[in-house]
């Protein structure tokens, strides 16, 4: 493995809220590499730090302490190291929400279309490589339809197409399956491993879904804030 | 990708009917812009009308619009021979109240000497007044038609012509006549009630007085001497003709002008409030979209440029159906709606104004929220 491989590291990631008494601490001394072509689950009960954690790696939150490297670019140590964070968001990281979050104004297509909008892709290689995405997750027909007259599983492939529109190597994603049947669920997850490892990207879940776990590399659990366990999936 | 426009088209009809709300809302702001100004200009139409440089009135009045003036008849002679003077004519003014087609018709009779100053600028239809008698020019605003006849005091006038445009300070049309027949209008007393003064003998009540005498001047004539000269006469005083405008807004109409005024600027008030809160609450609805946008990597000024652009196209489309919706129906009110292009684009300016401050707040909202929010179900 070399170092170029690693696209997550996390050291000594801690974050707590508020101080003195009320001090809560939420992460304790995290440290985690995730490689390209991983997919990992997060697991753990409720006030774990699952989301926290999430949060800290899509650089919506900033920790309390540590340093954090995203596909080989320090971008938190003590401070955020870049200023346009959302321009960071955009350029390496992919997210795929519990409710799709789809925006409803937006067709299927624009709603993938709109990130390499903002990505400043010209509109014709823009649609192009929307309707390629779509087609290969399987919802090119609906392209034209708004999110309201999508199925839960279509919307869900829409959420992921527009999540890897831009080619990020670190897709997030939040019980990207609690809204999905059992086999959805599994076909959803092996489309996302299949993904990763064509684009060599790497994958973060949060997700409570047992029926799900076989379809991870690692599966690792959170207690207080905590990393109890880093181990392979369930065969 | 416009995203403002996609979210327009997403709720079309709702936005359709904000916007129709809106317009309404300006439609009342323009009429109430219209009115306001419609007194000031209905206010000044009768001094306007006889093009006069000079009033000649009762010393101690602020006549014969803001107070009654009563001067001898033969002042205009007088007045007519100062030096500078081009033509000089007496003038009568009061309101009467007659019946007419079953409707009862509020006028306000405009007594004039034929050949003089005083009389319609302009007739748009019929002829001026040809006979010394019976013979009327009436505003087209009265409803009177060319032809019509009408009993006013003790004599039946017929409308030889119609004028546009000469209607005084309360909403009333103006007819005008000729000033004989005016003061008989003032003075005639009921045929029984003269029974009555014959029989005891008593003097006749009429005189020979009329409320003002007019004069256009030369162009050269200095009017400031001429009114000097007018008021070291006895009982007489002199007013030029920019000073009976400024007495007519400042004493006749200067009430109700600062009432609609004042409503004007509520009702600005309210509108602004209303497209604050339009857009304020539109925003809040899209909190977790604007949220998500700034998850996947939307800059700030993607989401201001989707609130600011619905907040404009909000002002703009409410400014033109209120513009549109008055231009449909100024004619049906009972006085009359002045408005002016430097209205519309004045209310325009302040529209815009309002829509971008009104934005600010939900820009603020929008700014505020963080973009973990989406990641919530």
């Amino acid at each position: 493995m070399t170092r170029e491989d690693v696209l997550i590291d996390l050291q000594g990631i801690a974050k707590h809220y508020g101080e003195g008494e009320t001090r809560v601490d939420a992460l304790r001394s995290i440290d985690l590499q995730v490689r390209a072509g991983e997919v990992i689950a997060l697991l753990g009960p409720s006030g774990s730090g699952k989301t926290t954690l999430l949060n800290i790696i899509g650089c919506i939150l900033a920790p309390s302490a540590g340093r954090v490297t995203l596909d080989g670019e320090p971008v938190f140590d003590g401070h955020w190291l870049r200023r346009d964070l959302r321009r960071l968001r955009l350029e390496k990281i992919g997210f795929i929400f519990q409710s799709h979050n789809l925006l409803p104004f937006l067709t299927a297509e624009e709603n993938v279309s709109v990130v390499l909008d903002l990505a400043r892709w010209p509109a014709d290689k823009a649609r192009e490589r929307s309707r390629q995405l779509l087609d290969y997750l399987e919802v090119g027909r609906r392209a034209a339809a708004k999110p309201a007259l999508l199925s839960g599983g279509e919307a869900q492939r829409v959420a992921i197409a527009r999540a890897l529109a831009n080619q990020p190597r670190i897709i997030l994603a939040d019980e990207p399956t609690a809204a999905l049947d059992s086999k959805r669920a599994q076909l959803v997850m092996d489309l996302l491993r299949k993904l990763a490892a064509e684009q060599q990207a790497c994958i973060v879940t949060v997700t409570h879904d047992e029926k799900i776990f076989d379809r991870f590399d690692r599966l690792i659990h959170l207690r207080d804030g905590m990393l109890s366990s880093d181990g392979p999936g369930v065969e | 990708m416009n995203l403002a426009l996609k979210d327009i088209q997403h709720g079309l009809f709702r936005f359709v009917m904000t916007c129709f709300g809106l317009g309404l809302l300006m439609t009342v702001v323009f009429a109430m812009t219209g009115i306001y100004n419609g007194l000031v200009v209905e206010a000044l139409a009768v001094a306007r009308a006889p093009a006069a440089d000079l009033w000649v009135v009762e010393a101690g009045t602020k006549g014969p619009f803001a107070e009654a003036s009563s001067i001898p008849a033969d002042t205009r002679d007088a007045v007519a021979r100062l030096p500078g003077v081009i033509e000089a004519g007496a003038v009568n003014y009061q309101n009467v109240e007659a019946s007419h087609a079953g409707k009862s018709l509020r006028l306000y009779v405009i007594g004039y000497e034929r050949g003089r100053p005083g009389g319609p600028a302009r007739i748009v239809e019929g002829r001026a007044l040809d006979a010394s008698h019976f013979e009327l020019v009436a505003d087209r605003k009265s409803g009177l038609r060319h032809g019509d006849t009408i009993k006013l005091g003790r004599n039946r006038f017929t409308v030889t012509g119609l004028t546009d445009g000469v209607i005084n300070s309360g909403g009333d049309p103006a007819v005008f006549m000729t000033i004989a027949d005016a003061m008989a209008l003032q003075t005639e007393l009921d045929p029984s009630a003269e029974r009555v003064q014959v029989a005891r003998n008593a003097t006749s009540v009429k005189s020979a007085s009329v409320a003002a005498v007019i004069a256009r001047l030369h162009p050269t004539a200095d009017t400031a001497l001429l009114s000097a000269t007018v008021r070291q006469w006895k009982h007489m005083s002199a007013l030029t003709q920019a000073e009976q405008e400024q007495l007519l807004l400042v004493s006749v109409v200067d009430k109700a002008r600062r009432q609609i005024g004042l409503f004007l600027i509520i009702l600005l008030t309210v509108s602004a409030v209303v497209i604050a809160l339009i857009i304020y609450t539109m925003t809040m609805e899209k909190l977790k979209q604007i949220a998500t946008l700034k998850l996947i990597g939307a800059p700030d000024r993607t989401i201001v440029s989707l609130i600011v652009q619905q907040a404009l196209i909000l002002g703009a489309s409410g400014w033109t159906i209120g513009l549109l919706l008055i231009l449909l129906v100024e004619d049906y009110f009972p006085r009359r709606v002045v408005l002016e292009p430097v209205n519309a684009a004045a209310l325009a300016g302040i529209v815009f104004v309002v829509c971008i401050a009104a934005s600010a707040l939900g820009v603020r909202a929008a700014m505020k929220v963080e973009p973990a929010t989406a990641l919530g179900s």
